[in-house]
């Protein structure tokens, strides 16, 4: 079983990352579950949401607590959050952010990665909005799921231009994840 | 739990747990739907007005109401008129329709009404525990929990059946864990409206309103009769314990999906160690158990389907086994110190030649998280039981002293 924890800001969709997570990797053929680390949802207050990918059903409902990947949406969460905590030791921590993966001092034996995705949001969808923009890239970084399945996932849940923008920038933080 | 995941899987879509109880709704047809559309609601009546908006459930009435108290005694009317009637509600607004619920079990309705579990306030809290549920035991309305989303939408259906059988005739909450199951995504099949036709006959009831030919309900019964008002209840509830058992497998027949009727059991058959739950904290054991089998561990589960009517004596024959019980519950009954599965569990075997130790921990209360280590704890605890005998009977889990 794979564990998925992503850390965002209220507003920023990490919900919604997650739930496409799942779906997407449903339809790769795993099992596949997604929730939030429910609070009491605030406009920029820290959020977290899970996603557990698997060959077999998933019956655990528990939190994530070490997870395999953690995805930070924001790295300003960091002053604020361990978004390492627990991370696996083979694990990978994909962050939005324009630095070099060696900028971030953490905790962790985990790989750090890094991706700059509000760059490729506003570049091709025209908005500040990396939740879809991060799946593309943790798809290129895990190799855990097919582009196009979240591709689709995105296309299903945002019909129309505003799916097929979400998908070009998926491909494009992909590619930059896969050809690093 | 009976099914066959794989080829389940071609049929399956990733959906909201309360969006797969919501459509398991529409399965049903529906006459009536009230609901009082505040926090804290759902998103399943969400759901259900967008189906209705979009005339996707026939001949019913979607009842925006002014109150939860308003909304269970809107399907009081409905039902007695012969409509069938739902609605879903949870923590304080089901607390509000404490009052209502009497009188529904009382006429005999068999309204269903999904309960996403929630712990209730002081202090304010929106999470997940069982104790809104569980404070209307004695309510007469039969009480069912579902431990993933697919079984919460599948016994939608069957607590109408249920509800509906001319030898029960009692309202039913269909409880599904807050948050953990109602906002989870996860794969579920949709109920196909065919076969639920075929499961689900229409509800045609013996008794109803009717201006054609009146009829009173829940009129006045005094001391000479109050009592054999009440028998008749409790002998509907004991009528229900075959109708609960056979709903899920008449589903199964149909579905091919199974449950548990009253309770489901899992590597109980050798087990010195049961746990026994109710709702989603079943699933989390279940992955506990393989864990800890794997390691030699003699540890099952008794997974507690219906609360109310209570299987005693399924219960009594799935632990009769073991060397230590360990009953969880997500309430408390403050001033015992106790759950409600753990009191009842131990009654219910008082008078019994099945006299195995049972302890108690409550766990889980306003949304704290279950970690499997925290359940590792518990069987810990419960072999300790096995080597010297009780030392605390019913505890709190988790209990953060610094904060007292």
């Amino acid at each position: 079983m794979k564990e998925i924890r992503i850390h965002g800001r209220g507003g920023q969709g990490s919900v919604t990352a997650a739930e496409l997570l799942a779906v997407a990797a449903f339809a790769d053929g795993k099992f596949s579950q997604a929730f939030p680390a429910f609070g009491v949802e605030r406009r920029g207050a820290p959020v977290q949401a899970f996603t557990r990918i698997n060959d077999d059903p998933i019956r655990l409902r528990a939190q994530v607590y070490e997870p395999d990947y953690v995805i930070v949406q924001d790295p300003t969460l960091l002053e604020v959050v361990d978004v390492e905590s627990g991370a696996k030791d083979d694990g990978v921590i994909l962050i939005n952010s324009d630095f070099e993966p060696e900028h971030f001092d953490l905790n962790t034996n985990a790989k750090i990665m890094t991706v700059n995705a509000t760059k490729i949001a506003l570049d091709i969808i025209g908005r500040p909005i990396v939740n879809t923009v991060l799946l593309g890239a943790f798809a290129g970084a895990s190799g855990l799921i097919d582009p196009e399945s979240i591709k689709d996932a995105v296309k299903e849940r945002f019909p129309g231009k505003v799916g097929e923008k979400n998908a070009e920038a998926i491909q494009k933080a992909y590619d930059m994840m896969t050809e690093a | 739990m009976k099914r066959n995941f794989e080829d389940d899987k071609e049929k399956m879509v990733v959906v909201e747990g309360s969006y797969a109880v919501a459509d398991a709704v529409k399965a049903c047809r529906p006459n009536v739907i009230s609901a009082y559309p505040i926090t804290p609601q759902t998103h399943i009546v969400e759901d259900l007005s967008q189906f209705i908006a979009d005339g996707e459930i026939p001949n019913c009435e979607y009842l925006n109401v002014e109150s939860e108290f308003s909304a269970i005694s809107a399907l009081v009317g409905s039902s007695a008129a012969g409509a069938r009637s739902y609605s879903a509600t949870t923590s304080q607004g089901l607390e509000l329709m404490h009052e209502v619920l009497f009188n529904v079990a009382g006429m005999r309705l068999p309204v269903v009404m999904t309960v996403v579990n929630r712990a209730v306030s002081a202090p304010i809290n929106i999470w997940n525990d069982q104790q809104d549920s569980i404070s209307q035991r004695d309510t007469g309305w039969i009480q069912l929990h579902a431990e993933d989303t697919q079984e919460a939408a599948d016994m939608t259906a069957q607590a109408f059946k249920i509800a509906e059988d001319p030898d029960v005739m009692l309202p039913v909450l269909a409880c599904m864990d807050g948050f953990i199951l109602s906002h989870v995504y996860e794969p579920v099949i949709l109920l196909d409206e065919d076969l639920v036709a075929e499961y689900l006959p229409p509800f045609e009831p013996k008794f109803k309103l009717d201006p054609k030919n009146p009829k009173t309900f829940g009129a006045f019964a005094d001391p000479h009769s109050y009592t054999e008002f009440r028998f008749l209840q409790q002998q509907a509830m004991n009528k229900a314990l075959k109708t609960i058992e056979d709903a899920a497998d008449e589903f199964y027949d149909l579905f091919g999906r199974h449950y548990g009727g009253l309770i489901d059991t899992y590597e109980t058959e050798d087990a010195d160690i049961i746990l026994m739950a109710m709702g989603s904290i079943v699933g989390t054991i279940k992955d506990v158990v393989d864990k800890l089998r794997a390691q030699g561990v003699k540890v099952g589960l008794l997974k507690v389907r219906s609360f109310r009517p209570f299987p005693a004596e399924a219960i009594k024959n799935a632990i009769k086994g073991a060397k230590v019980v360990v009953a969880l519950d997500k309430n408390i009954s403050l001033g015992l110190n106790e759950g409600a599965l753990f009191t009842e569990t131990k009654g219910s075997l008082y008078n019994t030649n099945v006299n195995i130790p049972i302890i108690g921990f409550m766990i889980g209360h306003g949304g704290r998280d279950i970690p499997m280590s925290t359940m590792e704890a518990i069987v810990d605890e419960a072999k300790k039981v096995i080597d010297s005998g009780i030392t605390v009977e019913s505890q709190f889990t988790d209990l953060k002293e610094e904060l007292l």
